[in-house]
């Protein structure tokens, strides 16, 4: 298939992404230039300058709130692409309905108690709509332990499944972004498998 | 028993366990994990009282934070 056909296809597709930090925005701007249509991005923080080691946003954007910050990025990358921006905490009750209708959901949260409840509320009450989870992609280095593994056909992990983030062990640009690109990835190969 | 877990064949001497007592067994109760057993996903309420039998397809997934 040809590149424009690539982008043709996603544009029919619409993505939740759940967290607009590290994973979530490079994630986003990966989907976008992938050419996916609608993204629906939560998040209710706002961008810091300590950020910017990692997280697709820049000095100027600082103080903005992060899902209007991405909005605008992401439509520097194309001006039509869709996106639903949602300032608002992500909690077990609201999932299903803030994500409802879209095709696959990108896990992108820092907890793992966050992981953790997203996992069930989508499992349980959005039977069929695939969940990309991310797990372990804090420090530097160590290429070879990062891996992606399909649970089944509707839970996917990307990540270490080790390393966790503390302060001696920080998250870094290039770790977090073979993640998040890792979970596109997994994003355009379920979405381009499926006819719409 | 035999059951699959995480891709890979492993036997225990128990003839059934409670997810629960699989996640000690293998020392995967240290830390925030999720858990599928033949495609459903076992809420963590439910880990002492899911029993795991022969032939299980049993996945563990930790979850470390970071994002």
């Amino acid at each position: 298939m040809k590149a424009d056909e690539v982008r043709e296809h996603l544009k029919k597709f619409r993505v939740g992404i759940a967290g607009a930090g590290g994973l979530g925005s490079n994630c986003a701007m990966l989907l976008a230039r992938a050419g996916v249509g609608t993204l629906v991005i939560c998040d209710f923080d706002t961008v810091e300058r300590s950020n910017l080691n990692r997280q697709f946003y820049f000095l100027h954007q600082c103080g903005m709130k992060k899902t209007e910050a991405l909005k605008e990025n992401l439509k520097m990358i194309d001006e039509d692409i869709n996106v639903i921006a949602r300032d608002i905490k992500l909690d077990r009750e609201n999932i299903p309905e803030v994500f409802a209708g879209c095709d696959v959901i990108v896990e992108a949260f820092d907890r793992a108690e966050m992981k953790e409840m997203i996992i069930e509320a989508v499992q349980t009450d959005m039977s069929g709509v695939p969940l990309i989870v991310a797990s372990g992609l804090a420090g530097w280095g160590r290429n070879d332990s990062i891996r992606s593994r399909k649970i089944d056909d509707n839970l996917y992990v990307c990540g270490d499944e080790s390393q966790e983030v503390s302060e001696d062990n920080p998250p870094l640009a290039p770790r977090v972004v073979i993640v998040a690109a890792m979970q596109a990835n997994f994003v355009v190969e379920i979405l381009m498998n499926r006819k719409k | 028993m035999k059951i699959l877990l995480n891709n890979r064949v492993e036997e225990f001497d128990a003839g059934s366990l409670t997810v629960q007592q699989l996640l000690e067994i293998k020392k995967y109760s240290f830390r925030m994990r999720t858990v599928k057993v033949n495609g459903r996903y076992v809420p963590p309420a439910e880990y002492d009282k899911t029993i795991i039998n022969d032939g299980d397809n049993v996945q563990v997934i930790y979850l470390m934070s970071g994002g």
